[in-house]
C-alpha cells in the first residue's frame, strides 16, 4: 500500500541510467520526483531496492545529493525520504564514502544529507574506494599471482599490498551493516556514494543475499543481478573494458562488479550449503562481464542497450543459462534451501584468496574437479537411494494391501 | 569459584557469568545465565601459560594460553580467589614428576588384555615388512636392543645388509649421539631407500672409515643409481658453525659418490618464536585485513612450513625421480628430519594416508626414532627453550595437503587436531617421554593406554568422506608456490566459532555418509520383504537404480595391504562405517544383480498362498 509502480523514466527522460519503471512511494507524485531528479546527481532519485517481508523494513538506493558548499535544500526529496518511514520509526542513511570524502564532495556541487533537514534518519559514513584505487588493486593482484618466485614473504607482502582483501573486507562490512539495521534494528536503509552507480549498488546487492534466501537460488540470482546492476545502471562498457591487463590508463575502469562477485564467494565459502549455484557461476558472470558472445552486459546502461536494439539483435545469457543442460554445471550440490538470513564473518581469518579466479590458470585444479565430482556422487547415490526406497514401500504397501483383498473377497 | 566472567574475545557480546571447578584432571567452567547448560572443559596438561593481569571495572582477569590454542580470559570477582585459581593451575599445568601424568591415572573401563592390545595394534615391523624388508639388501637388526649403539633409537633398527656389526658401531661413534643411519622407508618400486641420522662429528677435517662404508652400503643396497644425497636440513650457516664444536656436515671429498645438499629449515628456537608471533596475529582484536596479512608475513611461520613442505616434495622427487637413495639429518636428526622423512613418506604411499597408515607413520618416524615430545610439548616443567612446535608444523603440512588433495586422505581435519591435542594432553601413553628406552622405564606399556584405538573407534567422525580410496592415487606432488599455502584458521583459531564457516561441509557429507548406510540398510530389508509378499512384483525393476552405479570407494582402503597387524576384536568391534558399508554394498549389488531370483522367488511363495486359500475352503 505504500510504494507504486512509476513510469516516469518511460523514455529515459528524467534519469538516462535508470530503467523505465521504478518504485517509489505511493505518496510522492511524478511530478514531485522530477524536482528530486533534479536534486540528485546524475538524476539518480531514491528508489526502491528491498523490501523486507519479515518486518516490513525498506532499504532503498540513489546518488549523492546536489547541496553543494551552500548548503541546497530540496522539500521533496525530505518528503520522498521521509515518506518511506512509518510514524515514530528510525532510518539510517548509508554513505558509502567516508565522511571526508563526501565533505569534498560538497566543493564540486555533491554532497550528502543534513540531519537537521532529515530528522528521523541518521547518517553512517563507511569508505569503500572507488575507480582507479580499485583497478591498480586488481592490477597487483594479479600481478602477484602470477609472481612465479618461490618466495612466501614476497608473495605475502604483494597480497597484502595489492589490498584487494581490504576492499572485500570493507565493501562486506557495509553490506552487513545495511542489512543489520533493517533485520536487527528493525530501520529503513537509504544506501548511496557519489554517483550511486558502484559501491552503492555493491552494498543494496550483498545486503539482499544476506537477507533474502531467494537471492540465493539461481533464478534469484539472476534477477538480482538484472535489478540490481544492469537495469540499477551500472556502467559495465566502462567498468569491464579491459580488465587488469590494460596498457592504457582507463579512467572508468574499475573491478567494482568483480568485488561483488569475490564478496558473494565470500559468503558462499562460509554458508556452502545455502546457496543453490556453486562457484562456477559465479565466475562465468565474472567472464561475461568482461567479454562475451551474449547482448546481456553490454553498454552502460537500459537506455544505451534499448538504443543498440540489443534485446533484438542478441541472445541473453540467462536463457543459454537456463537451457536445462548447461545448468547442472552451475548446481551446488549440497544446497539446502534455508530461510534464515546468513551473517558472514568479515575478520581477516574468515576472508580468502578467490582461488578459482586468481589462481585458476596458476595451478591444476583436476584434484579440486575430482573432490566436486566425488561430492556431487555422493549426493546422487543418496538420492537414487532414496527414490528406490520410496519405489520400495509402494510396492510393499500395495502388495499388502492387494492381499487383504485376497483374503476377504 | 562463584560469579566468574568468561569473556568473548572478538564480540561485544555481554560475558557470560558462572562457576568455576577445578577437578584433578581439569579446569571445568560451568555457565550459569545460559538457558541450554554450558561447559568448557580445560584439560590443565593444555595449559600453556596462565597469566593475572590488572584489575578491571569488572573484577580480577585471569587470562589463560592453552596449547592446542584456546585462549580463555576469565574475570574472577575476588583478588583472594584469583590469586588461588593462578597458584593452583601454575602447578596443577606444570607437573614435575612423570608419575603426575594424566596417562598414568587415566582409566577408561577396559580390560588389561584390550589395553595390551592395543598397544599390539601398530606393529612397526609389518610396516617394513610391507616394504619387503628384510630383503636381499636390507635387515632388521637388534643390534640396539641393550642401547648400545644409541640411547634414543628403539632396539630394532633397519641398516644395509652389508654394513657390518663393526660399521654400525664405528658409524655410531662418528654420529652425533649415535645416531646412525638408518632405514626410514624403501621404495619398492626402484630400491631408493629414505635413510636419516644425525649429523657426523666432522669438526673441519674428521673423517671415520665405518661412516663411509655405512654410506657406501646405503647407496650400493640401490644399485638403480650410481649416487645417492646427503641432505643436511639445516641452514648451511648453521651447519657451518656446527663445524666449530666437532660437529657440522659431510665432506664430499671423503664420501664416495655423494650429491650433498642443504635445504634450509630454521631451529626450534626460530621456529618457537615465529608462532607466537603467530599467534599474536590471531589474538589481535579486530585486526585490519593489512594488519593480519603484515603480521602473517612478519611471523614467517608460513615461510617455515613451506621450507618443509619443500623438503619432503625434495626428497620424494629424488627418490622417485631421480631413483636415488637419501641419507637426510639435521643437528640431532629428531626434529627436521623427522618432520621431512614423515613428510616425504606419506608424498610417496598412499598407505600412510589411511588411518591405520598415518598411526604408523607417527609411530615410526615421530615416536620410536626419538623425537623428544616430553621436552618440545613442555609435558613437565623445565627448560622453555626445548619448547618447540616441531610436531605442529607436521601435522600443518598434511593438512595443506589436504587442501590440495581433498580425496586422497582416509581421514578429514578433525582427525588431525585430535592427534594434536592428544600430543600435549599426555592422556595416553604414546608421547610421552622423549624415547623409546625412556618409555620403557616409565613403563608407559604397562601403566597407560594407547592412542591409536580410542581414535579407530571413532573412524565414522574422523574419516575423509570424499576419500577415492587406496588406489585412487599414488605419489603426491603438491604445487608449493607461495599461494598454494594457506592459514590454516581451524588449528589457531579453533576456538573462534565465529571465524568458521557456518555451514560445514564435512559435516553435511559425513551426514550423507551415515543416511546411505541406512537407506541401503532400509533398501535390502524391504527388498528381503517384498517377494514373500505375493506374486510377480508389478512390472517396475527398471525404476530401481542401475546396478551399473560404482560400489563406493570407502572399503578399498580397509582390503589394501594392511600392515599394521590384526586389529583388537574388542575395540575395532567390527563396527567401522566402512565394514559394514561394505557388506551392505555387496548385498545390495547381489540383490540388484540378481533380479531373476527375486522374480522366481514369488512363485513359491504364491504356491504357498494357494494352498492356505485351499485349506482355508476346505
Amino acid at each position: 500500500d505504500e510504494w507504486r509502480l512509476s513510469c516516469i523514466n518511460r523514455d529515459f527522460s528524467v534519469c538516462h541510467s535508470y530503467p523505465p519503471v521504478v518504485i517509489v512511494p505511493k505518496s510522492v507524485n511524478d511530478e514531485e520526483l522530477r524536482k528530486v531528479a533534479l536534486f540528485r546527481h546524475g538524476n539518480r532519485f531514491p528508489v526502491l531496492s528491498y523490501y523486507h517481508r519479515k518486518n516490513g523494513m525498506i532499504m532503498m538506493r540513489s546518488s549523492q545529493p546536489l547541496t553543494g558548499t551552500n548548503g541546497r535544500r530540496c522539500k521533496e526529496d525530505e518528503k520522498l525520504i521521509n515518506a518511506t518511514l512509518r510514524p515514530g520509526k528510525r532510518g539510517y542513511i548509508i554513505d558509502t564514502r567516508s565522511l571526508n570524502v563526501a565533505q569534498q564532495a560538497r566543493a564540486k556541487g555533491g554532497g550528502f544529507e543534513q540531519e537537521v533537514h532529515y530528522p528521523q534518519w541518521r547518517r553512517i559514513h563507511k569508505g569503500i574506494e572507488r575507480f582507479n584505487i580499485l583497478q591498480e588493486s586488481l592490477i597487483k593482484l594479479v600481478e602477484a599471482c602470477n609472481d612465479q618466485s618461490h618466495n612466501m614473504d614476497r608473495w605475502l607482502s604483494k597480497l597484502e599490498a595489492s589490498n584487494w582483501l581490504t576492499h572485500v573486507k570493507e565493501i562486506l562490512t557495509t553490506a552487513c551493516l545495511a542489512a543489520q539495521c533493517i533485520d536487527r534494528e528493525g530501520a529503513s536503509v537509504l544506501v548511496h556514494g557519489t554517483e550511486g552507480t558502484d559501491s552503492t549498488l555493491q552494498v543494496t546487492s550483498l545486503a539482499q543475499i544476506i537477507l533474502d534466501p531467494r537471492c540465493r537460488t539461481i533464478r534469484g540470482f539472476e534477477s538480482l543481478v538484472v535489478r540490481e546492476w544492469l537495469q540499477a545502471g551500472h556502467p559495465f562498457q566502462q567498468r569491464c573494458a579491459q580488465s587488469a591487463y590494460s596498457n592504457s590508463k582507463q579512467k572508468w575502469e574499475a573491478p567494482v562488479f568483480l568485488l561483488f562477485l569475490d564478496c558473494v564467494w565470500q559468503i558462499l565459502r562460509q554458508f556452502p550449503c545455502s546457496f543453490e549455484f556453486n562457484e562456477n557461476f559465479l565466475i562465468l558472470l565474472f567472464e561475461h562481464a568482461y567479454a562475451s558472445q551474449f547482448g546481456t552486459f553490454l553498454g552502460n546502461n537500459e537506455n544505451e542497450r534499448a538504443k543498440l536494439k540489443l534485446p533484438q539483435k542478441t541472445m541473453s545469457l540467462w536463457s543459454w543459462v537456463n537451457g536445462t543442460e548447461e545448468i547442472n554445471r552451475f548446481l551446488n550440490p549440497i544446497y539446502e534451501a534455508n530461510s534464515l538470513v546468513i551473517w558472514p564473518a568479515v575478520a581477516p581469518q574468515s576472508l580468502q584468496l578467490w582461488a578459482g579466479v586468481f589462481l585458476r590458470w596458476n595451478r591444476p585444479s583436476k584434484y579440486l574437479d575430482e573432490a566436486q565430482e566425488e561430492m556431487v556422487r555422493i549426493i546422487n547415490y543418496n538420492k537414487e537411494l532414496q527414490a528406490k526406497v520410496k519405489v520400495l514401500r509402494r510396492h510393499l504397501a500395495e502388495l499388502e494391501a492387494g492381499g487383504r483383498m485376497q483374503e476377504n473377497p | 569459584v562463584e560469579n566468574v566472567k568468561l569473556l568473548d574475545r572478538y564480540t561485544n557480546r555481554k560475558a557470560a557469568n558462572g562457576t568455576l571447578y577445578l577437578t584433578a584432571t581439569h579446569l571445568i567452567y560451568v555457565e550459569a545465565s545460559a538457558e541450554v547448560r554450558k561447559e568448557t572443559w580445560i584439560l590443565h596438561h593444555h595449559i600453556a601459560s596462565v597469566e593475572k593481569l590488572p584489575l578491571t571495572t569488572a573484577g580480577y582477569p585471569l587470562l589463560i594460553h592453552c596449547k592446542n590454542f584456546h585462549v580463555a580470559h576469565f574475570v574472577l570477582g575476588q583478588e583472594r580467589e584469583c590469586h588461588d585459581v593462578f597458584t593452583s593451575l601454575l602447578k596443577l599445568s606444570q607437573p614435575v614428576k612423570p608419575e603426575e601424568l594424566y596417562a598414568f591415572s587415566y582409566n577408561p573401563k577396559m580390560s588389561k588384555e584390550s589395553r595390551e592390545m592395543g598397544w599390539k595394534l601398530i606393529d612397526l615391523k609389518l610396516d617394513f615388512q610391507r616394504m619387503g624388508i628384510p630383503n636381499n639388501c636390507w635387515e632388521i637388526t637388534d643390534v640396539n636392543k641393550d642401547y648400545e649403539v644409541c640411547s634414543t633409537y628403539p632396539p630394532e633398527i633397519v641398516v644395509p645388509r652389508a654394513a657390518t656389526k663393526a660399521v654400525v658401531m664405528g658409524s655410531s661413534r662418528f654420529r652425533s649421539r649415535g645416531r646412525i643411519p638408518v632405514l626410514s622407508y624403501l621404495y619398492k618400486e626402484n630400491n631408493a631407500a629414505l635413510c636419516r641420522c644425525s649429523q657426523p662429528l666432522a669438526g673441519f677435517s674428521a673423517r671415520c672409515l665405518e661412516d663411509e662404508q655405512m654410506l657406501q652400503a646405503i647407496r650400493e643396497a640401490n644399485p638403480g643409481s650410481p649416487f645417492m644425497y646427503v641432505v643436511d636440513t639445516r641452514p648451511k650457516l648453521n651447519a657451518m658453525a656446527n663445524r666449530a664444536a666437532g660437529k657440522g656436515y659431510e665432506n664430499e671429498d671423503n664420501y664416495e659418490n655423494i650429491r650433498f645438499k642443504f635445504i634450509g629449515i630454521e631451529n626450534i628456537h626460530v621456529m618457537r618464536s615465529s608462532l607466537q608471533k603467530l599467534l599474536e596475529v590471531c589474538e589481535m582484536k579486530s585486526p585490519s585485513m593489512s594488519d593480519f596479512l603484515t603480521g602473517l608475513e612478519n611471523s614467517g611461520w608460513l615461510r617455515h612450513i613451506k621450507a618443509v613442505m619443500d623438503a619432503g616434495v625434495f626428497l620424494a622427487k629424488a627418490v622417485r625421480e631421480e631413483k636415488a637413495s637419501v641419507l637426510v639429518h639435521c643437528s640431532d636428526g629428531w626434529d627436521r628430519t623427522a618432520q621431512v622423512c614423515s613428510l616425504a613418506s606419506l608424498l610417496l604411499d598412499p598407505f600412510y594416508r589411511t588411518f591405520k597408515g598415518f598411526m604408523v607413520l607417527i609411530e615410526k618416524e615421530w615416536i620410536a626414532m626419538g623425537h623428544k615430545f616430553s621436552h618440545r610439548c613442555g609435558h613437565l616443567d623445565g627448560d622453555p627453550r626445548e619448547v618447540s612446535p616441531v610436531f605442529t608444523q607436521f601435522v600443518e603440512c598434511v593438512w595443506q595437503l589436504m587442501q590440495q588433495f581433498p580425496c586422497s586422505f582416509e581421514f578429514n581435519e578433525r582427525f588431525l587436531l585430535e592427534i594434536h591435542d592428544h600430543v600435549f594432553s599426555c592422556q595416553f601413553g604414546n608421547f610421552l617421554g622423549t624415547c623409546h628406552k625412556e618409555r620403557e622405564d616409565l613403563r608407559i606399556f604397562e601403566k597407560t593406554h594407547s592412542l591409536w584405538p580410542f581414535l579407530l573407534q571413532r573412524k565414522q567422525e574422523l574419516r575423509n568422506p570424499l576419500y577415492r580410496g587406496f588406489t585412487a592415487y599414488k605419489e603426491l606432488q603438491p604445487n608449493t608456490l607461495p599461494f598454494s599455502f594457506q592459514f590454516w584458521c581451524g588449528m589457531y583459531n579453533r576456538f573462534d566459532k565465529g571465524m568458521h564457516p557456518k555451514q560445514c561441509v564435512l559435516d553435511h557429507l559425513l551426514g550423507c555418509m551415515s543416511q546411505k548406510v541406512e537407506l541401503e540398510d532400509s533398501a535390502s530389508e524391504l527388498e528381503n520383504k517384498l517377494p514373500f509378499l505375493d506374486g510377480p512384483l508389478p512390472g517396475e525393476p527398471s525404476s530401481v537404480p542401475k546396478p551399473g552405479h560404482p560400489a563406493p570407494k570407502a572399503p578399498v582402503g580397509n582390503t589394501a595391504p594392511d600392515c599394521g597387524g590384526a586389529a583388537p576384536p574388542v575395540l575395532s568391534n567390527g563396527a567401522s562405517p566402512g565394514a559394514v558399508g561394505s557388506s551392505v554394498d555387496q548385498k545390495h549389488k547381489e540383490n540388484l544383480s540378481h533380479p531373476h531370483q527375486e522374480l522366481s522367488a514369488p512363485t513359491e511363495t504364491s504356491d504357498c498362498a494357494a494352498k492356505d486359500g485351499k485349506a482355508q475352503h476346505q
